[in-house]
Formats: C-alpha cells, structure tokens, sequence
C-alpha cells in the first residue's frame, strides 16, 4: 500500500513538469503559426513592390523555418555526396528560390486568413492544422509541422491540402541535379536562375 | 434503339470489372520510398507530353479566353449548374459507401438548388451555409478496400491510377440522370462539365502553370502531387510517409 503510494508520488512528481510543457510547446506551436501568419500579412499590405516583398518573405522564412532541415531534406540522397561548401552554397540559394516561388503566389493571400482548428503532437514534433480562407476559394487544410529540434520551434514542414512541401521540393531538386547529369554545382547555379 | 444502349452499357460495365480484376491482381502495394508506385513511367511521360502539348495549344488558352469572356456571374452560373448535374452520382457513391451523412448532404443539396436554385444555376445551398459533400466511385472503391494501384496518367483527363480511372469508368453510370434523360438533354450536362473544367483550368491558372511548365520535371510534380492531394481527400494515410525531423543529417546546411 505505501509502496503503490510512493509509486504514485514519484510517478505525479515526475510527470509533473512534463505536463505544462507539453501544453506550453502545443500552445507555442500555435503562437508561431499565428506569429507568420501576421508577419505574411503586413508585407502583403505593406504596398512595396514585389522585389521588395520577395525579400521580407525571404527573411519571413529564415527567421522562422528550420531551414537547414529544410535544405538537407530537399537535397536528399546526393546531399551525402555534398562537399561541405556545395551545402552551404545550395542552403542560400534554395532560400531565395523559396521565397521567390512561393512569395510570387502570396497575393492569392491578399484578405484571406488562416484559422487554427487544432495543435497535436507527434512524435517528437507538433503538427498545427489551419483551414485557410482566401477569397474566391473554398476553404482548403493547411497544416504545419514544428519542431525543436534546433532549440527553437520552427517550421519543418507544410501540407496544403495533404501536399507535403517537402517531398514536393526534393522532388524539384532531384529532377534539376538528373537534369544536370548529377552535377551539383550547376543544380545551384540554376535554382539561383529560377524566378 | 433503348434496348441497344442497354447492352452497350451491360459491355462496358463487364469491361470494367474485367479491368478491375486485373487491376486488383496486378499490385501489391509496391511503393517507392516516395510513396509512388509507376511500372509504366514510360509510356505515361508519353501521354504527359501529350497531354502538356493540348494543354499549351488548346486548354489553357481556351480556359484563359473563357474566364476573360464571359461575365463572373454566368461562369459561375454554368459551374453551379453541372455541380448539382453531379450530386445524384454523389450521393449514390456515399450510400455505396455507406455514409448516409453525406448522401443526405448531397440529396438536400440537389434538391434545395434544383428548386429554389433554378435548376441549379444558382447555389441557393451554400447561401444557406448547408454542409457540402463531394465524392466518387474512385473513393468507393477505397472505401470497399480496393488497392490504389498503379499510377497512370490518362490522355486529357490526367494524372489517375488504376483505382480512380476505373472509379472515373464507373462514375458515368451511377450517375442516376444519364438513365432519366434522353439526349440530347443528357449532353447538357457533359457540356456544362466541360465548360467548369475549363473554368477551373482558367481559375487556377498560376498553379497549373507552375507545375506543367516552371518545374524541372512536370511529368514527377504532376505525379506526386495528384497521389499525395488524391490520398489526402480520400482519407488514405496508408502511403504516407512520416518524416522525423530529428532523424537527418542536417550538418553544413
């Protein structure tokens, strides 16, 4: 009986600080879902033009995108081949390649809203479910996937409408280094090309 | 004549089933780590080329003229109009799978937009915020535990596999209004779909684009995006691959 109590103490004692972390990193998930979300927005209606634009979702996604997971990702199997500097030049480049893809789209955005649904964790990584609201459009899931694996919660992945951005990217970046004949160096001299 | 259409009809079903069963037969879920499965990557970049050739010629400059033409509110109209054409085969394939949620949804849809909508030309339904439905015999077939299958790209229609293609086959059956109606009111409907393709083409025109022709390979971004938004709306996880994000060498990026 006292036994099955200690065991219980140490049990609650040592789940205890587990708890509210847990709930605080779900909610810290959220808040940086939120937290791009306003960021997105006041470059869309900041009115600049739309180089300048490009360049704040630029810093928009190296601020709060695990970029380097996102780059080795994309590379895949031919990052193991990457010289240390190829990695480097490849990790810049693939930068401005997704701000200057997906920054071009960001004006389908202008008055549109996501609305979080829900934060659940997985694994070791916390998966944030949006449904964006643009205009003209029915609503359509966006989901998010952050982790700390860095020390700091970022964005390690997207899925619109179940399309992993991920998977989307590496399939890109493949299909530039066959066309390529492997080459890595010209892969990065022609996503730097790609407007 | 009646008799004739009949039969015609009895063949292509027995053709179907035939298909299905070699389609069932013919996979294992085989997939690379990607989540694709593509014995016949060939002869599909053959149709792909095909179909980006029609598409550059003839759909998408045909889809542009379409939206700049006509009025917002007659394409809409004409889009309203052969989404509620598709409800019945809506709400069969729910019964079929046995939602009846959904084939309650998708009869009270048809019903409140055929009267009230004008025979669909307005969609009276959303305005009143009623819940939307949309299904097929492709999902019917996932819901029945028929494997996805191969993947295929088919002339016009696009990226597929063997599961929604013949889901695509059985769909112009159970459609309940192609057994009311003679032609050539039957047609009014094909062409009503036709012209909300073409719409749809026009409406997303920047997506669209970006994967036929801004990308390093249409033919592999086509592929995968069809498999992984196709997976996704039929609530399909099996394929899906998890990726641990602490379980990659990130060094030096």
């Amino acid at each position: 009986m006292k036994r099955r109590n200690f065991l219980a103490l140490t049990g609650a004692v040592a789940l205890a600080p587990a708890l509210p972390a847990f709930a605080s990193s779900g909610a810290r998930a959220e808040e940086l879902v939120n937290a791009v979300v306003n960021d997105i927005n006041r470059v869309i209606t900041s009115g600049k033009s739309e180089t300048a634009m490009i360049a704040d979702f630029e810093r928009i996604f190296a601020r709060y995108s695990d970029t380097s997971y996102i780059a080795a990702y994309a590379m895949g199997a031919d990052g193991r081949r990457a010289t240390a500097a190829q990695k480097r030049a490849f990790s810049d480049a693939f930068q401005g390649y997704v701000a200057r893809k997906y920054g071009r789209r960001f004006r389908e955005f202008i008055g549109g809203r996501l609305e979080v649904k829900g934060v659940k964790q997985v694994k070791n990584w916390y998966e944030v479910e949006t449904i964006a609201f643009l205009r003209d459009e029915a609503p359509f899931t966006v989901t998010f996937h952050v982790s700390d694996r860095s020390g700091r919660d970022l964005f390690f992945n997207m899925f619109i409408e179940g399309i992993n951005l991920l998977l989307t990217e590496r399939t890109e970046i493949g299909a530039m280094i066959d066309r390529n004949g492997g080459d890595i160096d010209a892969m990065i001299r022609d996503l730097k090309q790609v407007s | 004549m009646l008799l004739f259409a009949r039969l015609n009809r009895a063949a292509a079903m027995l053709l179907v089933l035939a298909f299905l069963g070699a389609c069932a037969g013919a996979n294992s879920r085989d997939l690379s780590p990607d989540g694709i499965n593509d014995p016949y990557e060939n002869q599909n970049r053959k149709v792909h080329a095909f179909n980006r050739g029609l598409d550059r010629a003839i759909v998408r400059p045909a889809a542009i003229g379409y939206s700049t033409v006509l009025p917002d509110e007659i394409e809409d109209s004409i889009g309203n109009f052969a989404s509620n054409l598709g409800q019945p085969s809506v709400m069969v394939n729910s019964l079929l799978q046995g939602n009846f949620r959904g084939a309650g949804q998708s009869a009270l849809r048809f019903t409140v937009n055929s009267t009230l909508g004008l025979l669909g030309f307005f969609d009276v339904a959303t305005e009143f915020k009623m819940a939307d439905h949309d299904t097929d015999f492709g999902e019917t077939l996932f819901v029945w535990g028929a494997e996805e299958g191969v993947y295929l790209e088919l002339p016009i229609l696009g990226p597929s596999t063997a599961r929604n293609a013949t889901g695509i086959i059985v769909d112009l059956f159970t459609n309940p209004l192609s057994y009311v109606w003679d032609s050539p009111e039957k047609y009014y409907g094909t062409g009503a779909s036709v012209a909300s393709g073409l719409s749809t083409r026009g409406q997303f025109t920047d997506t669209i684009d970006s994967i036929l022709y801004e990308s390093a390979d249409s033919y592999a971004q086509a592929r995968l995006i069809y498999l992984q938004n196709r997976r996704f709306s039929v609530g399909d996880s099996e394929a899906e691959s998890e990726i641990d994000p602490f379980e990659l060498n990130t060094e030096g990026f």
